[in-house]
C-alpha cells in the first residue's frame, strides 16, 4: 500500500470513532432499561431489575405485545406468499414492463414512509374504513414484500437454472421441481427474508402511527408515552424489549444467509429494479 | 435418489396441471405474477394514485368537510403561507445538512472498510455497522432524547471537560445530530461499495506517478467514490425529508412531515396534508433525476 502509517493510524481512529457514535447510544438506552430511578439523569445512581416485572404486569404493555406479534406474523405471512411469487414472476419470465413491476415492489422503501402513510391513510379514511388491525397490517405487508421480494430474487439469481433444467429432464414435473430442486435452493433465502420481515413489522411506527386507529403496537406505546415522566421507567424497558426482539431475528436471518448482503438487502434498493 | 424418484408415481392430477403449466407460460406468469401485482396495484399504487387526487380536493371552510372539486387552492396556500414556505425550507435544509455531515463520517469510515481493515475483520465489522439499522428506529431516536436531556449523557461529559453546558435539547441541532445518527450507515455501505472497486493498481500508478495522498484522493479515490456518496444521499435526503417522529421528539419544530401528521390527527384537512405529501415526491423525483445523471443508479 503506498500510503504513510501515519495517515492509516488517522483512518483508523476516525473510523473507530464513528462505531463508538453508532453504538454509545445503543449501550446508553440498554443501561436506562435498569435504571432505579424516575429521572433520566445521568449517571445512574442505581440499578435494578424490578421495571422489567412492573412493565409485564402492565395491561397496555401485554396487549401491545401480542398486537405486534399478531400484526408482524400475518404481515410476514402475506409478503412470504406474494413476495415469493413476484419473485419468482420477475426471475423467471421477461414480459412486458418487467422493469416496471420490480419499480413498484420497490417502490415503498425507495419513498419516504411517510407519502405511503398518508396514501393509506386518505383511501381508508375517505372509504370509511375503520382504521384498525387490519388497516396496520395492509400497511406493513406492503413494505415486507419488499423484503421477502429482493432476498428471493437475490437468491434465485445465484441459482443457476441449470438445475431446475436438468431436473425437469430427467423426469419430473414442474411441481416435483419446485418442492425437491428450487425449494431446498430458496429455502434459508424465505426464512432469511422472513425474519426481517417479521423485524421490520414488529418496530415500524412511521406507517402504523397513521393506521393503527385507536389500537397500540409496542412501538406505538413508547411513541405515545415518551413524552409521560411517569412511564418513563416503563418505556425504558420496553425499548429494550423492542429491540432484542427485532435484533435476534435479523441476527438469525445473518447467520442462515452468511453474510451482510442479506441485511442491507432489505433496508436498500442494492437488488432492485436496477439489477433485473 | 433416481430409485426414489422412480419409486414415486406421478399423481395424476398434479402432473398433469405441471404440464399443462409447462405448455402454457403466460397462464404460469399469470398465476404467479398475478396476486402480488393485483395486491401492489390495488393497495400501494392504488393509494398513492388517490394521494395525488385527493392533493386537489380542498376543505370547505364552513363545514369542514371534503369537497371534491378539483383545485390547487391547497398548493397555492402551501406557497403563499409563509409558515409553510418555512417549514418546507426547513426539513430540505436539515436533509442536505445531514446528508452533508453524513459524508464526512462515512467516507473515511467506508474507506478504512475497504482497503485499510483485514478481511477477516472487514464482513464483521460490515455487518456491526448495518445491524444499527435493524434496531428500532424508535428507539434509537429515544436513545438521542435520553443522551441530550439537559442532566444526560452528553452534558455529563461536556461539564467534565470544563467548558460549561450544552442546551440541545429540543433545538435544531439536536435534530441534526439524530438525523445524522440515524442514516448514518446508509451513507457508510454505497460508499463501501464504490471504494472496494477501486482496483489496487490504480492507486499504485497514482503514487508512481508522483501524486502524493492528497492528490490521489482528490484525482483517483474521490471521482470513484462520489456516485457511492450520491447513491448514500438520495437515502439520507430522502428520509430526513419524510420524518415526522425526530421532529416531534427531539425538537419542538415542525417538518413536512409534521404537518402531514397533524393535518390527519388534528385538523382534520386531509386534502392539505395529501397535497403536502406531494411536496417531498416532487422534491425526491428531482433529486433522482439529478442523482441518474451523476451515475448513481450503477453504484446502488
Amino acid at each position: 500500500m503506498a500510503q504513510r502509517a501515519g495517515g492509516r493510524v488517522v483512518i483508523r481512529v476516525y473510523a473507530w470513532l464513528v462505531i463508538a457514535f453508532i453504538y454509545v447510544p445503543l449501550l446508553i438506552v440498554a443501561l436506562y432499561a435498569f435504571s432505579g430511578s424516575v429521572g433520566q439523569r445521568w449517571p445512574i445512581q442505581h440499578y435494578t431489575t424490578r421495571w422489567f416485572g412492573v412493565a409485564w404486569r402492565n395491561g397496555i404493555v401485554r396487549d401491545a405485545l401480542k398486537t405486534s406479534v399478531e400484526i408482524a406474523l400475518l404481515a410476514t405471512v402475506l409478503a412470504l406468499v406474494l413476495g415469493s411469487l413476484a419473485a419468482f414472476a420477475v426471475h423467471r419470465f421477461s414480459f412486458f414492463g418487467r422493469n416496471v413491476v420490480s419499480l413498484v415492489l420497490v417502490l415503498p422503501i425507495a419513498l419516504p414512509g411517510i407519502v405511503t402513510a398518508m396514501a393509506l391513510n386518505s383511501v381508508f379514511v375517505t372509504a370509511k374504513i375503520p382504521l384498525n388491525l387490519v388497516t396496520i397490517f395492509i400497511g406493513h405487508s406492503v413494505f415486507c414484500i419488499v423484503v421477502i421480494f429482493n432476498n428471493v430474487i437475490a437468491r434465485l439469481r445465484r441459482t443457476p437454472t441449470s438445475l431446475m433444467e436438468a431436473s425437469m429432464d430427467l423426469g419430473a414435473d414442474g411441481w416435483q421441481t419446485f418442492r425437491r430442486v428450487t425449494l431446498p435452493a430458496i429455502r434459508t433465502a424465505l426464512v432469511a427474508g422472513a425474519l426481517l420481515a417479521f423485524a421490520l413489522s414488529f418496530d415500524e411506527i412511521v406507517v402504523t402511527n397513521f393506521l393503527a386507529g385507536s389500537e397500540i403496537t409496542l412501538p406505538k406505546f413508547i411513541y405515545d408515552n415518551l413524552r409521560q415522566p411517569r412511564s418513563r421507567p416503563i418505556v425504558n424497558v420496553v425499548a429494550i424489549v423492542v429491540v432484542l426482539l427485532s435484533i435476534i431475528p435479523v441476527y438469525l436471518a445473518q447467520r442462515l444467509s452468511g453474510g451482510a448482503d442479506v441485511l442491507t438487502a432489505g433496508r436498500t434498493q442494492r437488488s432492485s429494479a436496477t439489477g433485473a | 435418489m433416481a430409485a426414489t424418484e422412480l419409486r414415486e408415481p406421478p399423481s395424476g392430477l398434479i402432473r398433469r396441471l405441471s404440464a399443462a403449466l409447462f405448455r402454457h407460460p403466460r397462464v404460469k406468469l399469470a398465476l404467479t405474477l398475478g396476486t402480488p401485482l393485483v395486491w401492489m396495484l390495488v393497495v400501494y399504487l392504488g393509494a398513492l394514485g388517490f394521494l395525488f387526487v385527493a392533493a386537489f380536493w380542498h376543505l370547505d371552510a364552513f363545514t369542514g368537510l371534503v369537497v371534491k372539486q378539483y383545485g390547487l387552492s391547497n398548493f397555492r396556500l402551501l406557497w403563499d403561507e409563509p409558515v409553510y414556505r418555512t417549514i418546507t425550507l426547513r426539513t430540505v435544509g436539515i436533509a442536505g445538512a445531514v446528508t452533508v455531515a453524513d459524508v464526512m463520517l462515512a467516507l473515511p469510515l467506508a474507506y478504512y472498510l475497504a482497503r485499510v481493515v483485514s478481511s477477516r475483520f472487514r464482513s464483521a465489522l460490515l455487518i456491526a455497522i448495518v445491524m444499527p439499522l435493524w434496531v428500532s428506529y424508535l428507539v434509537r431516536v429515544f436513545a438521542w432524547k435520553l443522551i441530550l436531556t439537559p442532566n444526560g449523557f452528553l452534558n455529563w461529559i461536556v461539564e467534565r471537560t470544563g467548558i460549561g453546558s450544552l442546551q440541545l435539547g429540543n433545538s435544531n441541532w439536536a435534530l441534526f445530530i439524530v438525523f445524522t445518527y440515524l442514516w448514518l450507515p446508509f451513507m457508510v455501505l454505497p460508499i463501501f461499495t464504490a471504494l472496494e472497486r477501486i482496483p489496487e493498481s490504480y492507486l499504485e500508478a497514482s503514487s508512481d506517478l508522483g501524486g502524493k495522498e492528497p492528490i490521489t484522493f482528490a484525482l483517483v479515490v474521490w471521482p470513484l467514490a462520489f456516485p457511492g456518496i450520491v447513491a448514500g444521499s438520495i437515502f439520507t435526503f430522502s428520509l430526513t425529508l419524510g420524518d415526522y417522529i425526530a421532529p416531534s421528539l427531539v425538537a419542538n419544530t415542525k417538518f413536512i412531515g409534521n404537518v402531514i401528521y397533524d393535518s390527519v390527527g388534528v385538523a382534520n384537512n386531509l386534502p392539505l396534508g395529501a397535497a403536502f405529501a406531494v411536496v417531498p415526491v416532487v422534491i425526491m423525483a428531482v433529486y433522482l433525476l439529478v442523482a441518474k445523471r451523476l451515475g448513481a443508479f450503477e453504484a446502488l
